[in-house]
């Protein structure tokens, strides 16, 4: 499909990675790097295809790793099983929060504050409630097995996470072309427009929400299988709404790639910043943040959508017969 | 006589303590181009908000094609078919024009390629075909107003209420879209429409209702609304009718 080919060549980029770079540091930031991506394409499907803009991504991303993790350290499940348990949980959870939030019509910042306080909830409740270990946090039992979802080099974990990516991309691809695709961008531009189209509103507003809670809760299960450990502060915590949100809104905020770029962008940008600012305590997050905000001073439609419109204003440039009026007239 | 397409029956709009719409009664018959008309502020637009389910009736009701619709959301309307342009455009402006019209088209085609031919077919119909790939924010006003009239009619509607889609248009961007809208008529939709226009509304419609301060104060044929003493004064004050017709009988 020819839709599917660009995907299919920054995969396979992607893929041969490991075969070049052995180096553990490399692959880990990369790792980590890839996870957010995916929690971020998550928030791109509700944010940028669907104009809602959530702050509390972090409810998806922590039910995902908490299902996985106690899920095979209380009740023995299967950690494959484990997996796709917190994915559902993700999509669930999603429905349940837009089903309150949209049936009740909250919209623009009511939502986003909404969404931060489910997060904040849950952390709150993940902080003190027994099954989750409470301040303790849920240690996943070390067990390097491929039955057990942990592999002993970092390049397997890479290739998994990679795979993740690229579903999700492809998920995104689908839904860009599909009838779905089309009102959820319809009820980002405008809702009453929409409606007045037969676009059920909120019903493709908590859709949207499903989708985005599966694919953020994945990243999260991912997290746990990882890194082994989840507490409240981790899964719960607000630092995954913000990488959330930011990775697609500096990549490019309802692009395919958006995410991803942004993923890339804000991790090296991070660990730039700390080469740069060496022990100065604080330091590389002041340039971490000024970069940011050049970033979307310059192009506020992220990285990918500055290029295209860069790209077309050079295509203007070069024809200059084609352009119209109107197109002058908006500079 | 076989019942009209949409009936209105006496309904109301309060907003606090202003009457809106107040026992308005309207039909559209079948196949025919009825025009709405009356003074700014006369709640002709309220009206179509309710017809098309965007506000809620205080009283009465509306039945279309033989069953009651009255407080049915407006999603559920369009399914049924009946399609509303806005007085102020509403165009997805992050979309192409093609974008905005497949929008529509999705609501009776599932598959993306049947909704893009289908698009493409109504962008020729209201005359877009050259701007299909153009923002939907670089339109003139006039190509807005096409616009506004081609995502309505991709939803393939049985009846379309087009809000003022000809003001703000001058003379030559009128008798281009006249002959679009008498089309769509002889096609078998059916169309209300909110007019301040009146050479359009004396060519295209076959029968006006007048609206003043949310009440229907006359209906009949273009021509008898137009010496209607009562709308007469409607429009400019009280004694304007009978100044007028003294002047005319000099």
């Amino acid at each position: 499909m020819k839709a599917l080919s660009p995907i299919a060549a920054v995969l396979a980029v992607l893929a041969v990675v490991p075969l070049i770079v052995h180096s553990n540091v490399i692959l880990n930031f990369l790792v980590v790097a890839l996870m957010i991506a995916l929690a971020g394409q998550g928030w791109n499907i509700l944010g940028g295809y669907g104009g809602q803009y959530s702050f509390g991504h972090a409810a998806f991303f922590g039910t995902g790793a908490y299902v996985t993790a106690i899920l095979q350290m209380r009740y023995g499940v299967n950690a494959w099983l484990g997996f796709a348990a917190g994915i559902a949980s993700g999509a669930a959870l999603g429905g349940a929060i837009g089903a309150l939030t949209f049936r009740s019509g909250l919209r623009g910042s009511y939502f986003a504050l909404v969404t931060l306080a489910f997060a904040e909830v849950l952390r709150i409740v993940a902080s003190v409630a027994p099954i989750t270990g409470a301040g303790v946090g849920t240690l996943i039992t070390l067990d390097i097995s491929a039955r057990a979802f942990q592999f002993q080099s970092r390049a397997v974990f890479y290739w998994v996470i990679l795979a993740l990516v690229g579903v999700s991309l492809v998920v995104t691809r689908l839904i860009e072309r599909s009838r779905f695709g089309a009102w959820l961008m319809a009820v980002r531009e405008n809702e009453d427009a929409a409606a007045a189209l037969g676009v059920d509103v909120s019903r493709v507003k908590s859709a949207a929400m499903v989708i985005s809670g599966a694919m953020t809760a994945a990243s999260g299960c991912f997290y746990a299988q990882y890194f082994l450990f989840v507490d409240s502060g981790i899964a719960y915590g607000t630092w995954i709404s913000i990488e959330a949100l930011l990775t697609p809104i500096i990549g490019g905020v309802g692009t395919l790639f958006g995410p991803l770029l942004g993923a890339l962008v804000v991790r090296s940008l991070g660990e730039l910043a700390k080469l740069v600012a060496g022990d100065a305590p604080g330091l590389d997050l002041i340039i971490y943040g000024a970069v940011l905000v050049a970033v979307i001073w310059f192009s506020p439609r992220g990285l990918i959508g500055g290029a295209v419109q860069a790209h077309k204003r050079l295509l203007r440039r070069l024809s200059p017969g084609t352009s119209c009026a109107g197109e002058i007239g908006r500079g | 006589m076989a019942e009209p397409l949409l009936s209105v029956d006496r309904v109301t709009r309060r907003f606090g303590g202003l009457l809106a719409v107040d026992g308005a009664s309207l039909t559209a018959e079948e196949g025919r181009i009825t025009a709405l008309i009356g003074p700014n502020g006369a709640g002709k637009t309220t009206l179509f908000s309710i017809i098309s389910g965007f506000i809620e009736a205080s009283e009465g009701s509306i039945r279309y094609a033989g069953e009651d619709i009255t407080g049915e959301s407006p999603h559920r309307l369009a399914r049924r078919g009946i399609a509303r342009t806005f007085q102020i455009v509403q165009p997805f402006i992050g979309l192409s024009v093609r974008e905005n019209i497949l929008v529509g088209a999705h609501l009776r085609h599932r598959t993306r390629d049947s909704a893009l031919a289908a698009a493409e077919q109504v962008g020729r119909e209201v005359g877009l075909n050259e701007l299909l790939d153009r923002p939907a924010d670089t339109l003139t006003v006039a190509g807005r107003k096409r616009l506004e009239l081609a995502r309505a009619l991709a939803i393939e509607p049985k009846l379309l209420l087009l809000d003022e889609v000809l003001a703000g248009l001058n003379p030559s961007e009128i008798r281009d879209i006249v002959p679009v809208i008498r089309s769509l008529c002889a096609r078998g939709i059916t169309i209300v429409m909110i007019e301040h226009v009146m050479q359009a509304v004396m060519s295209l419609a076959e029968r006006v209702f007048v609206l003043a301060e949310g009440r229907v104060i006359a209906e009949g044929t273009p021509a008898q609304i137009a010496t209607n003493p009562v709308v007469i004064e409607a429009y400019l004050g009280h004694g304007a009718a009978a100044k007028l017709g003294a002047s005319n009988g000099q």
